[in-house]
């Protein structure tokens, strides 16, 4: 609780602008400013830097790449790495595995969260602190910690390279869980009551109320799981085997790691994966920075 | 999944006439909705963890079948390992070059961005960019930048006379070159968390201290940085564990080499288990369990601290 209550609204915008009462304008104060801007320039040149040069590196053709001083601006513009990078790779297949993939998982941990969560508010339950508990110690184990047995298992099953062995281990989560019962809980008390003297049944009452009352929460989460469903490693590392099951994120490893990697098809492999996250974190800012902090509200 | 709970939805939707009836229906309700969590739970998670101190008790034939109880053996031979003791070490170094840079650079960042200056909606979403990167994108892009020969790394470099550096070749350089592209990736996330952290200050407490006099670094020091600390200890223990989870950079980028240079728990474990055609589940079962133990004792320091505080306020 000590930590930052998240109030969508208030994090999403930068600080509300403060009167500034008394600006200075001593030398020392312009100094300060100097300083304060040329940090700035530093650090956006540092962080923005890479972001820039992939962009424009997938659009220069090799001999600018490899140019003597750096080419950092493409002379022609060129769409011969994106053609390139689709014909090396099943990239297409692989965008839409990761895809596909990702899509199941969220909408899977969207209702698993969702019926868990409401469980917890509002709904009786004996042994509460106990399961409680359970819920809680899922988020405290490292999933490269257990990743082997589930890699056994899910072979053993015959789900190796394939679908049902990319999404089944995530189809629920702690998180989820724990998000969205933090956010049900903030509902007034006297909506449940209204609801059952209006009749209402908890499954009406959930979909018909809760659900619409916590879009907010629910795309702040759904934004998260499929982010991280999108970038998963390590898991779809080892399950799939074929080009065919790979996820684009694997995919642009071969890339790196054919014969004669080429620098441009590699960048514009990684911008074209770019795209769907980078209108999330563009679109869906104010959202993600609620699901960010909420796991540091318990 | 989803057929359980709409098969138990009609017995919370006609409420029995007798209270106890409904009582019963709403237990059985909760358990329908928790029933699918609970199920993913303990086949991908409650199973493995036992499963894994299984593994690491057995030797494993070739084909990483337990072939028999050696009981603490794995254990015992971690401990008397240089290889070990090196990727332990490895660990620490790799966690220490991502965590520090990365929660202090991203504090210089949103403590620059306090100080009223034009754009700084703009400004913020720039810092925010990376995280858009993927672990697999961001390491794929710095290795073009860190390429030998036609990287653009060394390409700079060279315009200022220095000269080529074998970022992820050279031994001395692999880890924090590693590191390096970590902490770019991590930083979006980062700022994101302490910019709303110092979104959530009370104006009041900051318009005061102005009205004091207090500006800049005196203001940095005095108000900010202590009301963010709640928001600096949860990104320290989350960068942490987060570090000591990262796998995709290492692989990508450097494969655990040159000379082991870069080769994590972690790494270690997937190497063990999965790299070469290796199947040697047991040994890989002992660094996941030491893995899951190290992550657990951070997880335990910070559920501590968060317990003292939730008491002080």
């Amino acid at each position: 609780m000590s930590l930052t209550t998240t109030e969508a609204p208030e994090q999403a915008g930068p600080a509300p602008v403060r009167p500034r009462p008394f600006a200075g304008r001593s030398p020392r104060d312009l100094l300060g400013r100097a300083v304060v801007y040329l940090l700035l320039a530093v650090a956006v040149l540092t962080v923005v830097f890479p972001v820039y040069y992939a962009i424009a590196g997938a659009f220069m053709g090799p001999s600018e790449l490899s140019s003597y001083p750096p080419a950092l601006v493409p002379h022609s513009l060129t769409g011969r790495n994106f053609t390139g990078a689709v014909d090396a790779i099943p990239l297409v297949r692989q965008y839409a595995n990761s895809a596909l993939v990702a899509t199941v998982i969220t909408l899977a941990q969207l209702v698993t969260s969702i019926l868990a969560a409401y469980a917890f508010v509002f709904l009786p339950m004996k042994a509460r602190a106990v399961v409680f508990g359970v819920f809680l110690a899922t988020l405290m184990v490292p999933w490269e910690a257990i990743i082997i047995p589930n890699y056994l298992t899910l072979s053993d099953w015959g789900f190796g390279n394939t679908y049902f062995g990319l999404v089944l281990p995530f189809l629920a989560s702690g998180f989820g869980t724990f998000m969205l019962r933090q956010s049900f809980r903030q509902l007034p008390g006297e909506l449940r009551d209204a609801a059952r003297i209006d009749g209402a049944g908890h499954w009406r009452f959930l979909w018909r109320v809760v659900v619409p009352l916590n879009k907010p929460a629910l795309a702040a989460l759904s934004i998260y799981v499929f982010l991280s469903a999108w970038n998963q490693y390590f898991w779809p590392l080892i399950i799939t085997r074929t080009a065919e099951m790979r996820t684009l994120q694997i995919g642009l490893t071969s890339l790196r790691d054919s014969e004669m990697a080429d620098p441009g098809l590699i960048l514009a492999g990684a911008v074209l994966s770019l795209l769907p996250t980078l209108a999330l974190v563009v679109f869906g800012q104010r959202f993600i920075v609620r699901g960010l902090t909420a796991g540091a509200v318990r | 999944m989803p057929t359980a709970p709409h098969a138990a939805a009609p017995r919370g939707r006609t409420p029995s006439p007798r209270q106890r009836g409904r009582r019963w229906g709403e237990h059985g309700l909760a358990w329908a909705f928790l029933l699918p969590s609970l199920v993913v739970f303990a086949l991908f998670i409650g199973y493995p963890l036992g499963r894994t101190l299984y593994l690491s008790a057995h030797a494993n034939d070739l084909f990483g079948a337990p072939s028999k109880y050696v009981g603490l053996k794995h254990y015992t031979d971690l401990l008397s390992s240089a290889d070990f003791a090196d990727t332990l070490l490895t660990t620490a170094l790799f966690t220490l070059l991502t965590v520090v840079p990365g929660v202090l650079g991203a504090l210089v960042l949103v403590l620059l961005l306090e100080n009223r200056i034009r754009g700084v909606r703009l400004l913020r979403s720039a810092f925010a960019l990376p995280f858009a990167f993927s672990v697999a994108s961001a390491s794929v892009v710095f290795a073009v930048f860190y390429n030998p020969a036609s990287g653009v790394l060394n390409g700079l470099l060279s315009q200022v006379g220095l000269g080529p550096i074998g970022w992820l070749t050279d031994s001395r350089y692999a880890l924090v070159s590693v590191a390096a592209t970590t902490v770019w990736m991590n930083l979006g996330y980062n700022v994101l968390v302490l910019s709303a952290g110092i979104g959530s200050i009370p104006t009041e407490i900051v318009e005061a201290a102005r009205l004091d006099g207090a500006s800049g670094l005196r203001l940095a020091r005095s108000i900010t940085v202590p009301m963010l600390g709640p928001n600096l200890f949860f990104l320290t223990v989350v960068s942490t564990v987060h570090s000591l989870q990262s796998f995709g950079q290492i692989h990508i980028l450097t494969k655990g080499g040159p000379d082991s240079s870069t080769k994590t728990l972690v790494y270690s474990v997937y190497e063990k288990a999965f790299a070469y055609g290796s199947s040697d589940f047991g040994r890989a079962s002992a660094q996941a369990v030491v893995l899951l133990l190290v992550v657990l004792a951070c997880t335990a320091v910070q559920f501590g601290v968060l317990e003292r505080k939730v008491h002080y306020a």
